[in-house]
């Protein structure tokens, strides 16, 4: 997954980084294609190049040799609503068919069954980046055909589509999975298969999900990992193997 | 520091102990459970652990908050058993996304009754907050959230450096320090060092807070531990990840305050038991910067 979503970055694009495999895939990709990925962190480092594998989101390593280091109030109004910002990645307990996001509870607000971390700035980044990359194993519990709670906009749902509720940003383009890639339809937002893993059937990604899956007409190719990648993520990025 | 709590945080109080991972003053909220403080309403963008043992140890009756676990571990358990169980006591929640919670201390800060942003459309917060509403853009029409001020009875931010006016300067991320400082009727600075106002007036672009507004000025070296100080000493992951273990239940959150809250006096106490092994450990290596001229 990380190989996967690394490749999804393009050089030069300015991204906001969350923690565990979005910052793998962020330093990947800056040690590959992407020499000029800039790195933004909600924390307020801004260009950030980190030593070692940030544990946390506000890692003092992350400010070491940064670009700047911004206020939280800077990153959310000039960078973030400021349209500065090319790619956000999200991950989330739960991901429905038009790719809304919940990270606040399972079951009802006010009686969760599971009562999780809430927004952060996940909101924010799935209103206003241009493309929102989600990082998530596909199972049918996480993968409902609707959230148990909104937290974060997808492409569709029960307030409107991003055109009717006029939001600014992309919104969820791409969902990386274990075992494919899942992306919105043009026409109706609808998450629907774009790539398979090689050795992964159709079928049993189609069980993973919690609707009936649509598969595009015409299947991405995927490159395996590189020996490349995979001795700079298992070797030099996350030797420890905090997040492998 | 025992001065500074006693004198400015009261029962009752809504506090603000800010820091976005960095500079979070465990040595203040210590005190605060030392001298049993009730009733505090304890707003925070990322309760933590901090708020996790201040809610833990019965402070708190309310909690204002964006973002609630501990980060890259899990749970804060503490703050589940206040919401699930009313153990110790029951804990009202007030949730907001990272930006709505920031916005809600500009407008603190400038003394405007909300602060407009663009978000929430499409998102059930507003439907579980009503305290999240919406204002139409008298000069484009446009419909706007809207966050209302949060103006805290105290806010206590700990810093590198001040001198012993409460001129203040920070390094590294500094998260909504400033904006809590300002929006806060009583603010307690903490530091690491008190400095003469020579350092400060030597390079001013790097204070935060200027000394008028502050009330109380108390140098508590590691007095964020297992928080962290740019240039002083790194974050105890360890401890975040130990954290789990211990709070996991009730009788162990409790014995781990008896032994290293209740159980010292002070903040040098507390320094003294965490030991040569641990502060080695986590001491800063030396990446200094360079000076800039500012003559004219």
């Amino acid at each position: 997954m990380a190989v996967r979503a690394a490749r999804e970055l393009a050089d030069g694009d300015v991204v906001f980084v969350g923690i565990g495999l979005p910052n793998l895939a962020c330093n990947l990709a800056r040690a590959t294609h992407a020499p000029n990925l800039v790195l933004i962190y909600e924390s307020g480092a801004v260009g950030a190049v980190p030593e070692r594998l940030p544990v946390s989101i506000g890692d003092p390593a992350l400010v070491t040799d940064s670009l700047a280091v911004a206020s939280m109030a800077d990153i959310f109004q000039f960078y973030l609503q400021g349209r500065r910002i090319d790619v956000g990645f999200l991950g989330g307990a739960q991901v429905d068919r038009y790719a809304n996001i919940n990270s606040t509870v399972i079951g009802s607000y006010a009686q969760p069954k599971v009562r999780l971390p809430g927004s952060g700035g996940a909101c924010e980044i799935a209103v206003h980046a241009s493309r929102v990359i989600v990082v998530a194993p596909l199972s049918a519990r996480s993968f409902p055909a609707s959230v148990d709670f909104y937290t974060s906009p997808g492409q569709a749902g029960k307030y409107g589509t991003r055109t009717q509720l006029k939001l600014p940003g992309g919104g969820p383009t791409r969902i990386v999975t274990d075992v494919g890639i899942l992306a919105p339809a043009k026409h109706d937002g609808e998450l629907e298969l774009v790539a398979a893993y090689p050795g992964v059937q159709i079928a049993e990604i189609k069980t993973k999900v919690g609707w009936p899956l649509r598969v595009s007409a015409e299947l991405e190719p995927i490159e395996p990992p590189t020996a490349e990648e995979l001795t700079l993520l298992r070797d030099v990025l996350d030797p420890q193997h905090l997040y492998l | 520091m025992r001065d500074a709590v006693s004198r400015f945080v009261h029962d009752g109080d809504t506090v603000v102990i800010e820091g976005f991972t960095h500079l979070i003053c465990f040595a203040a909220a210590h005190e605060i459970i030392r001298q049993q403080r009730r009733d505090l309403t304890l707003a925070r963008l990322t309760p933590d652990l901090i708020y996790d043992q201040l809610i833990a140890a019965g402070c708190a009756k309310k909690l204002i908050f964006s973002w609630a676990g501990n980060p890259g571990v899990g749970s804060l358990h503490g703050m589940r058993r206040a919401v699930e169980q009313s153990d110790p006591q029951p804990l009202a929640l007030e949730e907001y996304s990272h930006f709505g919670l920031v916005a809600r201390l500009s407008a603190g800060a400038a003394k405007l009754p909300f602060w407009p942003l663009r978000d929430y459309r499409g998102s059930d917060l507003p439907a579980v907050n009503s305290a999240i509403r919406t204002i139409d853009c008298p000069y484009t029409g446009e419909e706007l959230a809207t966050v209302p001020a949060l103006n805290p009875d105290v806010t206590i931010v700990h810093a590198q450096r001040a001198d012993s006016a409460g001129n203040t300067q920070i390094w590294g991320l500094y998260g909504v320090q400033k904006e809590a400082a300002f929006a806060a009727s009583r603010v307690i600075v903490v530091v690491e060092e008190i400095v003469p106002e020579s350092v400060i007036r030597a390079d001013p672009n790097r204070t935060i807070i200027p000394g008028f507004i502050v009330d109380a000025v108390v140098c508590e070296p590691w007095g964020a531990h297992p928080s962290y100080a740019q240039g002083y000493y790194d974050r105890d992951n360890d401890f975040y990840v130990a954290w789990d273990t211990v709070s996991r239940d009730a009788k162990g959150l409790e014995a781990w305050l008896n032994e290293w809250v209740y159980g010292v006096g002070s903040r040098a106490e507390y320094f003294d038991k965490l030991g040569e092994d641990v502060t080695a450990r986590l001491s800063a290596k030396p990446r200094m910067s360079e000076g800039v001229n500012y003559g004219f």
